[in-house]
């Protein structure tokens, strides 16, 4: 039945397949699930150009006739991590739900993994981790249970879960770690062990996709580097992540991909070619704190090159601009100072 | 041994007992559901909202349950359409349904008579009771029970996370339908036991006291339902030695376990947590 799907679209349905590769424990059920991950192997390796997510002319529209989103065009291929930045009310969580199928879209399609988003099939594949303020932290939830219910999706219909289940519980614990917080209450954990938990739910769903939502509100540095880290590891096995955020410093650091936003998709693709200081300042127009510095200001020699720091609330970007020819860098753990100690 | 046994000697006192611990069951289980949704006041809006369906009912010639189940579930979709067409807030939108509801249901009772009571509409009738009521409210009991537990694990996500619940393809809107209904069901089979002023403390006393004891949604239920037993039954057997009226005396046993469970409870208790913060002024 699933076939077909599995033709043009080999990440479709093995999601768990290639899940753990490190750690040298992943449940190899059967030759076909095998070759699966042979396939994959290679192609993830080449980000083989399958569409991870995409849109197409989607408008959304609210009942009290708001325009969420309008005519958003866009393409992630599959192992990825790509940036959906944008202002407040630029529509970010507009194109959430839109690709979680919770909106109605008035135009357009959205498709994951080439399957339209909302039906059936495509159902497991979206995970989303929500914000923070969204989740009720003193619901009578065990660390295990919130991650069991990203295996839902995958039970009969009593839920009830099996010994994979368990095992993908277990599994995905371990690689966030947070084996050893497994019987804690959820709201007795940090900011960060909270989005890793989630996270962690995400990959126990098996999803191809997985939808972030300002991730890093919140969690202090450390914890962000840790979540970076895992979402390189989930990109590497061929997951494409979607993640919203106002922290343009890290964007460059761990996105390849960027989608600009503002009521409609502004620009996307590659980081390198979409976050620069042009598109950023359209993106975001004059809610965003841009100092630029020249070398005059800098320091006493005759060097003309400038710094740019372009900041947006949280973590600013730097773009060095060497030789001219304005390449972004990523500045290493300058959150706690913005502007001030970046310059030379 | 004798005080437990000398009331149950007479038939009056073993129906109502029974037909006590048979509401308590679902009751209990409901309130879980309330509690952590957030949905009290659609508890106490329903209950209130089910007297214009009565008074109706009796002119209609039905069951009166019926009239009651209507109304209850009228409130409860008429709370929620308001609340998406408006910029009301919902808790706004119910208080002024199921008042309104209510009020009209007091005119319509004193124009028409009928041969209700409006006090044991009001404050239950426990010692009243029919076998005939006893076996609906085992009837609703049983469907609640089932429905609740086979859907457990749906409804303690639609709880915690409608969007996930949604994402892997649970229908948040035909569960929250079905919610309503059960409530609405719940409510009409304790109207006997306990009257719709009072059967608001049966669907959420339980369920608060079991949230202050455990971390876990499964044995908030458990504990929930073996709570209202409990209190359902000594008070029951109370207020037969103490000649007070039946259903305030449950109510008010679950309020002092409330109490009991607030400076007590094992981690959430005012108490250890005094205590704790004690111990770290200490060091
Ligand atoms: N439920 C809603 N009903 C009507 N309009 C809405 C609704 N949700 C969002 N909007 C409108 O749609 C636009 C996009 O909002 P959205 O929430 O997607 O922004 P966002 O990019 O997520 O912003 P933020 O950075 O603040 O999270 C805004 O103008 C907002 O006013
Ligand atoms: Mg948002």
């Amino acid at each position: 039945m699933e076939k077909p799907s599995d033709m043009e679209n080999p990440l479709a349905d093995t999601t768990g397949a290639y899940a753990l590769p490190e750690s040298g424990e992943v449940v190899i059920d059967s030759p076909a699930e095998r070759a699966k991950i042979r396939i994959l192997q290679r192609d993830s390796g080449e980000h083989s150009g399958y569409s991870g997510i995409s849109a197409e002319n989607v408008t959304v529209i609210y009942r009290n006739g708001n325009i969420g989103l309008e005519n958003a065009n866009f393409e992630v291929p599959v192992a990825s991590i790509c940036a959906l930045v944008g202002v407040n009310g630029s529509g970010k969580s507009t194109l959430f739900k839109a690709l979680m199928g919770f909106e109605h879209l008035s135009q357009g399609s959205v498709t994951i993994l080439g399957q339209a988003a909302g039906k059936s099939l495509a159902k497991n594949h979206v995970a989303y981790v929500p914000q923070n303020e969204e989740v009720d932290w003193n619901f009578p939830v065990l660390v295990e249970d919130v991650v069991m219910m990203g295996r839902y999706g995958h039970m009969g219909f009593l839920r009830r879960p099996s010994r994979t289940d368990h095992q993908k519980v277990d599994e995905a614990l371990r690689r966030v770690n947070m084996q050893h917080y497994r019987a804690r209450q959820i709201g007795e954990l940090s900011g960060g062990q909270k989005k890793r938990v989630f996270l962690a739910r995400a990959i126990a769903q098996e999803a191809c996709a997985i939808l972030l939502d300002e991730p890093f509100t919140g969690v202090d540095v450390q914890s962000e580097d840790a979540i970076i880290e895992l979402l390189r590891e989930l990109r590497a096995t061929g997951h494409v992540i979607l993640v919203s955020t106002h922290n343009l410093g890290s964007v460059p650091q761990f996105c390849d991909q960027v989608i600009l936003i503002n009521r409609t998709v502004l620009d996307y693709g590659e980081t390198e070619s979409v976050f620069t200081r042009e598109n950023l300042q359209r993106a975001f127009g004059g809610s965003l704190r841009l100092h630029v510095l020249g070398g005059d200001e800098l320091h006493e020699d005759d060097d003309a090159r400038r710094v740019t720091v372009i900041t947006d609330d949280e973590r600013p970007v730097v773009i060095y601009d060497e030789d001219h020819n304005s390449k972004s860098k990523q500045d290493p753990g300058k959150a706690s100072e913005p502007g001030g100690s970046n310059l030379p | 041994m004798n005080w437990l046994l000398e009331p149950l000697g007479f038939e009056f006192m073993q129906q109502a007992l029974i037909i006590g611990l048979l509401v308590s069951i679902p009751a209990a289980t409901m309130s879980c559901l309330l509690v952590l949704k957030g949905w009290s006041l659609m508890g106490d809006a329903v209950s209130h909202a089910v007297l214009p369906g009565i008074v109706i009912a009796f002119l209609l010639g039905i069951p009166a349950a019926i009239g009651a189940f209507v109304a209850g579930l009228f409130c409860a979709i008429a709370t929620g359409f308001l609340d998406q067409n408006s910029r009301l807030k919902e808790d706004t939108v119910m208080g002024v349904v199921f008042s309104g509801m209510f009020a009209l249901g007091l005119i319509l009772f004193n124009y028409v008579h009928t041969n209700l009571h409006l006090d044991e509409i009001l404050f239950g009738n426990i010692l009243g009771v029919s076998w005939q009521d006893v076996l609906e409210t085992g009837t609703v009991t049983a469907l609640v029970l089932t429905i609740f537990l086979i859907r457990s694990r749906d409804i303690m996500l639609f709880a915690f996370d409608p969007q996930q619940a949604r994402i892997i393809g649970i229908n948040t809107r035909f569960l929250h339908y079905l919610l309503l209904v059960m409530l609405s069901m719940v409510i009409v089979a304790s109207m006997k036991a306990v009257g719709i002023i009072l059967v608001i403390a049966v669907l959420i006393a339980p369920g608060a006291i079991a949230f202050l004891l455990t971390d876990r949604f499964d044995q908030m239920l458990l504990i929930a339902i073996l709570i209202a037993l409990f209190c359902t039954f000594t008070g029951v057997i109370l207020s037969y030695h103490l000649n007070s009226a039946t259903a305030p005396t449950i109510v008010v046993l679950m309020s002092l376990a409330f109490i009991v469970a607030f400076l007590f409870a094992p981690k959430r208790g005012v108490l250890k947590q005094k205590s704790k913060n004690i111990a770290i002024d200490m060091k």
